[in-house]
């Protein structure tokens, strides 16, 4: 899988990324954006995990297909125990208040 | 390679006879790590699925109990644990290319950090059990009614918070507790040379599983502490 070794200077970048978007995260949530707030706190979120995955973690340069459909449908069940659970429960209040 | 049906194959002693190539044994256990991580996904997913939920109904409890938490340490706690990420990943490229030294050496890094945001992590459930934050029947939320007079807050919603807040940190730790137990039985291994560019499979296998509970971390920050910092009007 990981016959490709990344260079040092892609890690350290990465982890620059990584740490600068924690900080950003830390700051903004400080800030009024009104509903975004919870928006922009999980869209940096995800961009740091997407780091994580692709590159600390190899993804991007895996050769295995099978590799990245377990993870794509992992990811995939996960939303629809989110989902399917949330469009439960956000209109269960509708009829009986 | 002979032509006789009880051939002995020539290869090293880190490829499996079942194998073909090393190469396909290392995309085995990779693909093998996966699927584990897949039902961790779905185990902490029922936490983060009950955390929805309850945060779309109480919100007001969750964002005064966010509000208590220490986003200081929070931060630096995340910090900790994206350096960690940095030296495992490090330490994979090391075993790739057979430096010993540097492999051990970024593996004890990464225990270092590990125990540091154990500690840090510690701290902070301290002080919630000083503030009669942990559910029990000690729990208590009347600092925070004080604290926060704009937002109606309901003690036994208030406890739900934070009854979501240990029990998803907690996972959280144990999974950081038993990586820091992994990554010790690696850093032996890796002291007594087992690891070479042709066999680092337990090595990669092992920062999968840490890489992975920062994943974890990197969600649960935002989720628990920044849930409303806005400046209350």
């Amino acid at each position: 899988m990981s016959e490709h070794i990344m260079s040092s200077k892609l890690y350290y970048g990465i982890w620059i990324t990584l740490m600068i978007l924690t900080v950003v995260t830390a700051r903004v949530a400080f800030i009024d954006l009104g509903p975004f707030n919870t928006v922009v706190a999980l869209v940096i979120a995800t961009c740091k995990a997407l780091l994580v995955i692709l590159f600390f973690m190899h993804v991007k340069y895996a050769s295995e297909k099978l590799t990245k459909m377990v993870i794509i449908s992992s990811i995939f069940w996960l939303l629809i125990l989110l989902f399917l659970s949330l469009t439960d429960y956000s209109t269960r209040a509708l009829g009986h208040g | 390679m002979s032509d006789s049906p009880i051939a002995v194959e020539e290869h090293g002693p880190e490829l499996r006879h079942h194998f073909e190539t090393v190469e396909q044994q290392r995309n085995a256990a990779s693909l093998g790590m996966w699927l584990f991580l897949g039902t961790e996904i779905m185990f902490f997913g029922g936490m983060f699925c009950a955390y929805l939920i309850y945060r779309m109904n109480y919100f007001n409890e969750f964002a005064a109990g966010s509000r208590s938490l220490d986003v200081w340490l929070g931060t630096i706690n995340t910090m900790v644990l994206i350096c960690s990420s940095l030296t495992v990943a490090l330490g994979v490229r090391a075993a790739q290319m057979g430096k010993r030294t540097l492999l051990v050496i970024l593996l004890l890094t990464t225990i270092i950090f590990g125990f540091a945001f154990l500690g840090i992590k510690g701290i902070e459930w301290y002080d919630k059990y000083k503030e009669h934050h942990i559910p029990g029947t000690s729990f208590s939320a009347d600092d925070l009614v004080r604290d926060y007079p704009q937002i109606h807050i309901d003690q036994s919603h208030e406890q739900l918070y934070f009854s979501l807040y240990f029990a998803m940190t907690g996972l959280h730790a144990l999974h950081m507790v038993i990586g820091v137990g992994i990554f010790a039985f690696l850093t032996f291994h890796a002291w007594k040379g087992r690891y070479t560019p042709n066999y680092y499979t337990p090595v990669e296998i092992g920062g999968l599983y840490w890489h992975f509970v920062d994943i974890v971390w990197i969600y649960l920050f935002p989720l628990l502490y920044l849930i409303d910092r806005r400046p209350l009007g």
